[in-house]
C-alpha cells in the first residue's frame, strides 16, 4: 500500500495521504516551538503530534487520526516535553510558544514498546491470512516501536488468563470473553476478537457521520464497541453503512467484504462518484482492473473524507450480470431483440434517423442527454442534435428535477447555480432546509450539515414531512413548518412579509445591492396582510406562531443559508418559489460571503453539468438562448454547421408531439424516462407513437421496453471525463478499467454521430473539454491539466476568476443589481375533492437511487426491498388499513398498487412514496401537470385515494408482462 | 387534438397568470418574451391556430401577448 499512483497527482504534496493525527487548527495565530531540534511555525491550537507530521516526523499513534478530535487512550504517541514532567501525549497537547519537544528517547521507546506489548498480548497473531495485512495500523507500529516479542505470554487458553480472541480456553470450555463476527452488514464486518477499543469508529460515527449508532459498552477488559442496543446487529442498529467507522478502524477488526474476498489492492485512482450531486471524491483501489473498495478521497473539497453508502459501497452494478454488453437492434417493439454487431447498430439507427428526417422533416426527431453522463458527454449529444440532426431537440431528465432553479435564480441573479460552496456551511449560523431531504438524499452534504448543528447552528425545516433532520440524534430543529403540499409560495411569502413588516431586512443591502424600485413595489405586495402568517394558516396548515418565530430567527441570527431541493422545483409554482427562496436571500442580506447564499441540492451526480453543457432545447452551453445570433455563430464557425435559432422541444412536448405525430424519432443516453418521468401511461404512449427509440443505457431500463436499438453504455468506472456537482465544482471522473461493452458513451455518440456524416475526431475526453472552453466564458479557464493540478475548480473560471469561484455574488450580482420578484400565490390546478382526497408527495431515500437501476443490481437492497406507502394513523383507520396491507394508490391518471406504512411523519391529509421500484410505477399516478415556467413536472401534488386492496393492480401484472415481452433476445445465430 | 390544445392552452395561461401578478405595465410583451423563448414553433402555430379558431379558454394576457408575436417584426 506504500506506492500508490495517483496520476497526474503523483507527488503533489498537496495531495499527500499522510495522517495528520489531529485536525487543523484554524486560528490565524502562529505558535513557534521546536521538535528533535528543527523549528516549526503552526497554528495555534494545533496538537504535538500534528506539528510533528508537518515536519514529515511521525509519531507512532493508534487512536488519533485526523479527521476526529484526539482522543488519549492508547498512549503509544507519547512524548518529552523540556521543562515537563512526565510523557504527555502528544495528540492532546496542544503546542505553546518555545515549546522543546523530543519524540524518541529511551524513556520513550521503552514506554511505546510496553503498551504495544499489552495490544498485542491480547490480538490474535493471524496476521498472515488476516485481510488487514500490510494495511493494518497495529501492524505498522508493532514494527515502528521495534516490538520483537511479548513478555506476557500470550494466553494460549490457559485456563483463567482472559483473552478476548480464542475462542476456546485450552480446556476446551468457552471463553466468555469471545464474540463471534458481526457479518449482518453486506459490505463490512466487525470481528470483534481483533478490536484494540481504540473507539475510532465510535467517534468517527458521530463526528464524521453524525448518526450515533455505535457506543463503548462496559468498562476497562470489558469494554466493547456496540451497535444500537444490546442485542442489534449493526444491520438492525441505527447504522446508514456510510462506511466512515471502517475507514477509521485502524486493524481488520471493522474491514469491507470486498478486500477480505479479493485481497488488498494495489493502487488507487482518485475519481468521483456517480450518484448524487454532492460530487464525492473517492479513491478507486485497485488489484488489476478489479475494483477492491471505492474509499472516501480526504483531499476531495465537496466530501472532505467522508462517504456515503452508495458511493462507499453500492457500485456493484458495475459487473452486474443485468449488463448489456452488445449492441441490439429490431423493427417493431414487438419484436425479440436481435444481437448485433456496433457497425450494425449503428448504421441501423443512422440510417432510421435520416429516414425519419427525409420523411417527417428536420425537426421529427431529438434526443435527451443524461445527468448521469460526463459534462464531455452531455455536451457531445446536444453537439450533435443541434449541429448534426441540425435542431434543438434537446433536453435533459434536469427538466424533470432542476429546471425551475435555472429559470428562477436566472431571474433574480443572473445565473442558474448555487451560490457557495459546501465548505460554506461551516460558517452558518441559521439553515433553512426547505423541500430536501438531505440525510436520505444528500448525506454527505447532511453529515457536514449536522455537524455544523451539533455546534450550534439553528435549523429551520420547511416540509411537509418530519424528515429525518427535525429530529435526530444531538440535533432538533428549531422549528419545523410542516405544510400542506403545493402551498410553498405562500410560506415563503408570509416568511418575506414577517421580515419587511417587522422592520427586519437588511436596508443597506438592499440599497447598495438591488434594485430598490423593485424592493419597494415587493415591499408593498409582501407586506399586504393578505400574505401574514395569519392569513395563509388555513390554507398551509403552517401554525403562524412558528412562521413568525422562525423568520425572525432567519433574518437576525447571523449568516443565514437556504438549501432547497426537489420538493420546491416540481411544483406547478416551483420558479415562483425558487424567486422566492432568492427574495429571502437577498431581503436579509445573506449573499456573497460564506456560510449564507442560496445553495440547490441536485439530485443526479451531473445535473449541473448537463444544464451548463446545453441540454436545454432553449440554450447553447453557457445558458446562452439559441436566438442569440454572436453565440451561434460562435459554434458555427467551430463546428461548420448552421444552429437552428428556434428553441427546441422539451421532454414533455416532445412526447405530445409524438402523440400527435410530428415527432418520430428519438436518441437517449443514459436515462428511463419511462420510470422517471411523470405520467406513465402518457409517457409510454408516445414512445410507442414513434419510430425509433434508440436508448444507450447500462442495463435493459423500462424505456428500453420501447426501444428498436439498444446501445450499451458505460459505467464511471470505464471513462475519463468530468462531472459538476452542486457547488459548482468540475471534478474529474477517472478510467479505472476498459469498458465492458467496448465504448465509452461519449464514443458511442461520436460514432452515432459519424454515421450522420458528422466527421468528429476526437480521441480522448480532453479535446471535448478544450472546446467547451474554447466556446463557453464561464468555462475558459478550464482544462484536464488544471484539474490534475488543482483537483478540481468551481465554475466561473476564466481570466477573471483564474483560481474559480467558491462564492458567487461577492461584489454585486451577476445581473447587476439583485431582481426582488413578486410572488403571487396560485393554487395548483390538482385539488383534492370527494373523489380523490389525499395529497401524495414523493421522494427518495438513502441506500436507493432514483429509478434504483444501479442500487437495486446492488446489496443495497436489504435496506429497501420495495417502494411503500406512508399514511397517517388516522387516515389509515377510517380506511381500515393496517400496518403492511396491501391498498391501491388511485388518481386521476392511474393507479397502482403497494404496501402500507403507519406513520405520524406525515400529517393526516397527506400520503408520501419513492419510487424507486418498477414494479411500484409511482408515476402512473403523477400528473401531467408541470410549473408554469419551464414545465418541470409536479411530482410533489397528486391528488389521490387509497384503499384496501389484495395485491398488485391489473395495470402492474399487464406492465410486467409487456415488460418480459419486450426483452426477449433472440439467441445468438451462430 | 383537442386534449393537446388543452394542455398548451393550461400552459399558456399558467404563464400569463405569473405575469398578470408583475408590477408595470409590460405584462403582455413578458408573455410574448417568455413564449418566444421557450416555446418551439410546431406549439406556437398550434396555439396561434388555437387562436384562429376563436380561443376558446385563453386568458385575454394571452390573446395580447400572441398578436404581439403575429406582428411582423
Ligand atoms: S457505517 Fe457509518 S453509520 Fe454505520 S456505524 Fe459506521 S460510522 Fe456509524
Ligand atoms: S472496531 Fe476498530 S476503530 Fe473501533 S474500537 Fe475496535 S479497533 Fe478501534
Ligand atoms: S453523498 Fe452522493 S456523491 Fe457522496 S458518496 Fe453518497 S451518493 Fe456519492
Ligand atoms: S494517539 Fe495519542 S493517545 Fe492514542
Amino acid at each position: 500500500m506504500k506506492d500508490f499512483i495517483i496520476p497526474g497527482l503523483d507527488g503533489a504534496p498537496a495531495f499527500s495521504d499522510r495522517d495528520y493525527g489531529t485536525p487543523e487548527s484554524r486560528s490565524q495565530k502562529m505558535v513557534t516551538l521546536t521538535i528533535d531540534g528543527f523549528e516549526v511555525s503552526v497554528p495555534e491550537g494545533t496538537s504535538v503530534m500534528r506539528a510533528s507530521n508537518t515536519l514529515g516526523i511521525s509519531i507512532p499513534k493508534l487512536c488519533a487520526t485526523d479527521n476526529m478530535e484526539a482522543w488519549g487512550s492508547c498512549r503509544l504517541c507519547a512524548v518529552e516535553i523540556e521543562g515537563r514532567r512526565g510523557t504527555p501525549a502528544s495528540c492532546t497537547t496542544p503546542v505553546a510558544p518555545g515549546m522543546v519537544v523530543h519524540t524518541q528517547s529511551e524513556k520513550i521507546r521503552k514506554l511505546r514498546k510496553g503498551v504495544m506489548e499489552l495490544y498485542i498480548s491480547d490480538h490474535p497473531l493471524d496476521c498472515l491470512t488476516c485481510a488487514a495485512n500490510g494495511d493494518c495500523e497495529l501492524q505498522d507500529m508493532a514494527g515502528a516501536v521495534g516490538l520483537r516479542d511479548v513478555r506476557y505470554e500470550a494466553p494460549q487458553g490457559a485456563p483463567g488468563v482472559a483473552n478476548h480472541f480464542l475462542r476456546r480456553e485450552s480446556d476446551g470450555t468457552a471463553n466468555p470473553q469471545w464474540l463471534p463476527k458481526d457479518d449482518s452488514n453486506p459490505y463490512f464486518t466487525y470481528d470483534p476478537a481483533k478490536c484494540i477499543v481504540c473507539s475510532r469508529c465510535v467517534r468517527a460515527c458521530e463526528e464524521v457521520q453524525g448518526t450515533f449508532a455505535l457506543t463503548i459498552e462496559g468498562r476497562g477488559f470489558d469494554s466493547r464497541v456496540s451497535a444500537g442496543m444490546a442485542g442489534d446487529s449493526f444491520l438492525s442498529s441505527d447504522c446508514v453503512s456510510c462506511g466512515a467507522c471502517v475507514q477509521a478502524c485502524p486493524t481488520a477488526t471493522l474491514q469491507e467484504k470486498s478486500v477480505i474476498e479479493i485481497g488488498t489492492p494495489d493502487r488507487k485512482v482518485v475519481t468521483t462518484c456517480a450518484y448524487c450531486g454532492v460530487g464525492c471524491s473517492f479513491e478507486a483501489e485497485m488489484r488489476g482492473d478489479t475494483v477492491v473498495r471505492m474509499t472516501p478521497w480526504k483531499h476531495g473539497k465537496a466530501n472532505r473524507g467522508h462517504s456515503c453508502v452508495k458511493g462507499r459501497f453500492a457500485w456493484g452494478y458495475a459487473t452486474h450480470n443485468d449488463r448489456i454488453l452488445h449492441p441490439m437492434i429490431r423493427e417493431s417493439i414487438n419484436d425479440p431483440w436481435e444481437v448485433v454487431t456496433w457497425d450494425e447498430a449503428i448504421t441501423f439507427a443512422a440510417t432510421k434517423l435520416r429516414d425519419i428526417q427525409a420523411k417527417h422533416g428536420r425537426r421529427a426527431i431529438g434526443g435527451i442527454t443524461s445527468s448521469r453522463c460526463t459534462n464531455e458527454e452531455t455536451f457531445l449529444v446536444q453537439k450533435m442534435i443541434r449541429s448534426v440532426f441540425g435542431n434543438n431537440n434537446t433536453d435533459t431528465c434536469a427538466r424533470v428535477c432542476h429546471s425551475p432553479t435555472g429559470y428562477g435564480l436566472g431571474r433574480a441573479f443572473g445565473t442558474s447555480a448555487g451560490t457557495q460552496d459546501f465548505d460554506s456551511v461551516e460558517h452558518t449560523d441559521v439553515v433553512i432546509v426547505i423541500g430536501a431531504n438531505p440525510t436520505d438524499g444528500h448525506p454527505v452534504f447532511a453529515s457536514r450539515l449536522k455537524k455544523r448543528l451539533r455546534q450550534g447552528a439553528k435549523l429551520i425545516v420547511i416540509d411537509p414531512r418530519r424528515t429525518d433532520l427535525v429530529r435526530s440524534p444531538h440535533i432538533e430543529a428549531a422549528h419545523h413548518l410542516p405544510l400542506r403540499p403545493g402551498t410553498n409560495v405562500a410560506v415563503v411569502t408570509a416568511l418575506a412579509h414577517v421580515i419587511v413588516t417587522e422592520g427586519l431586512y437588511d436596508e443597506a443591502f438592499i440599497r447598495e445591492r438591488c434594485d430598490w424600485d423593485e424592493f419597494q413595489h415587493y415591499a408593498e405586495f409582501v407586506s399586504d396582510a393578505r400574505h401574514s402568517p395569519e392569513a395563509i394558516a388555513m390554507l398551509t396548515g403552517v401554525d403562524p406562531n412558528e412562521l413568525r418565530a422562525a423568520a425572525r430567527l432567519f433574518a437576525k441570527g447571523g449568516n443565514g443559508a437556504i438549501y432547497y431541493g426537489l420538493g420546491v422545483t416540481e411544483h406547478s409554482q416551483g420558479s415562483t418559489t425558487v424567486m422566492g427562496i432568492a427574495n429571502l436571500a437577498m431581503l436579509t442580506g445573506n449573499i456573497g460571503r460564506p456560510g449564507v447564499g442560496v445553495n440547490p441540492l441536485r439530485g443526479q451526480n451531473n445535473v449541473q453539468g448537463s444544464c451548463d453543457m446545453g441540454s436545454f432545447p432553449h440554450e447553447l452551453p453557457g445558458y446562452r438562448h439559441v436566438s442569440q445570433d454572436a453565440t451561434r455563430e460562435i459554434f458555427e464557425k467551430l463546428w461548420g454547421s448552421v444552429l437552428d435559432k428556434e428553441p427546441g422541444l422539451r421532454i414533455p412536448n416532445m412526447l405530445d408531439a409524438a402523440v400527435e405525430g410530428t415527432f418520430k424519432g428519438l436518441y437517449v443516453q443514459g436515462e428511463d424516462i419511462l420510470q422517471s418521468d411523470p405520467d406513465t401511461r402518457h409517457v409510454s404512449a408516445g414512445l410507442a407513437a414513434m419510430d425509433c427509440v434508440i436508448v444507450q443505457d447500462l442495463f435493459l431500463n423500462e424505456t428500453a421496453n420501447y426501444a428498436h436499438v439498444f446501445l450499451p453504455g458505460s459505467t464511471f468506472l470505464e471513462k475519463d471525463g468530468t462531472f459538476t456537482n452542486a457547488e459548482r465544482r468540475i471534478n474529474r471522473v477517472r478510467r479505472v478499467m476498459m469498458p465492458k461493452n467496448g465504448y465509452a458513451d461519449w464514443e458511442v455518440t461520436m460514432l452515432l454521430a459519424n454515421a450522420m456524416g458528422a466527421g468528429w475526431t476526437y480521441t480522448h475526453p480532453s479535446q471535448v473539454m478544450d472546446e467547451i472552453a474554447a466556446t463557453t466564458p464561464s468555462f475558459a479557464g478550464v482544462s484536464y491539466e488544471m484539474l490534475e493540478e488543482k483537483g478540481s475548480v468551481q465554475w466561473p473560471c476564466n481570466e477573471l476568476h483564474p483560481e474559480g469561484t467558491p462564492i458567487m455574488h461577492v461584489d454585486g450580482f451577476v445581473r447587476g443589481k439583485g431582481r426582488f420578484i413578486v410572488t403571487e400565490y396560485v393554487a395548483t390546478d390538482e385539488r383534492t375533492g370527494p373523489r380523490f382526497p389525499l395529497l401524495l408527495t414523493t421522494g427518495r431515500i438513502l441506500s436507493q437511487y432514483n429509478v434504483g437501476a444501479q442500487t437495486r443490481r446492488t446489496a443495497n437492497v436489504v435496506w429497501h426491498d420495495q417502494d411503500v406507502l406512508e399514511i397517517h394513523p388516522h387516515d389509515a383507520e377510517v380506511r381500515g388499513i393496517k400496518e403492511g396491507d396491501w391498498v391501491r394508490l388511485a388518481s386521476r391518471a392511474g393507479e397502482t398498487s403497494l404496501r402500507a406504512l403507519l406513520t405520524d411523519r406525515v400529517s393526516p391529509g397527506v400520503v408520501y412514496t419513492t419510487f424507486h421500484h418498477p414494479d411500484t410505477q409511482a408515476n402512473v399516478i403523477t400528473t401531467d401537470f408541470s410549473d408554469w415556467a419551464t414545465n418541470c413536472p409536479e411530482y410533489k401534488v397528486t391528488a389521490v385515494q387509497v384503499a384496501l386492496t389484495n395485491g398488485p393492480s391489473d395495470w402492474q401484472e399487464d406492465y410486467a408482462q409487456r415488460a418480459e415481452r419486450s426483452r426477449r433476445v433472440l439467441p445468438a445465430a451462430e | 387534438m383537442a386534449a393537446d390544445i388543452q394542455k398548451l392552452v393550461r400552459m399558456a395561461n399558467q404563464i400569463a397568470t405569473f405575469f398578470a401578478s408583475q408590477p408595470g405595465d409590460t405584462q403582455a410583451a413578458e408573455v410574448a418574451g417568455h413564449l418566444k423563448s421557450f416555446w418551439e414553433p410546431r406549439m406556437l402555430q398550434a396555439l396561434y391556430a388555437h387562436v384562429d379558431a376563436g380561443g376558446e379558454g385563453l386568458s385575454p394576457l394571452v390573446l395580447q401577448a400572441v398578436g404581439r408575436l403575429r406582428q411582423p417584426a
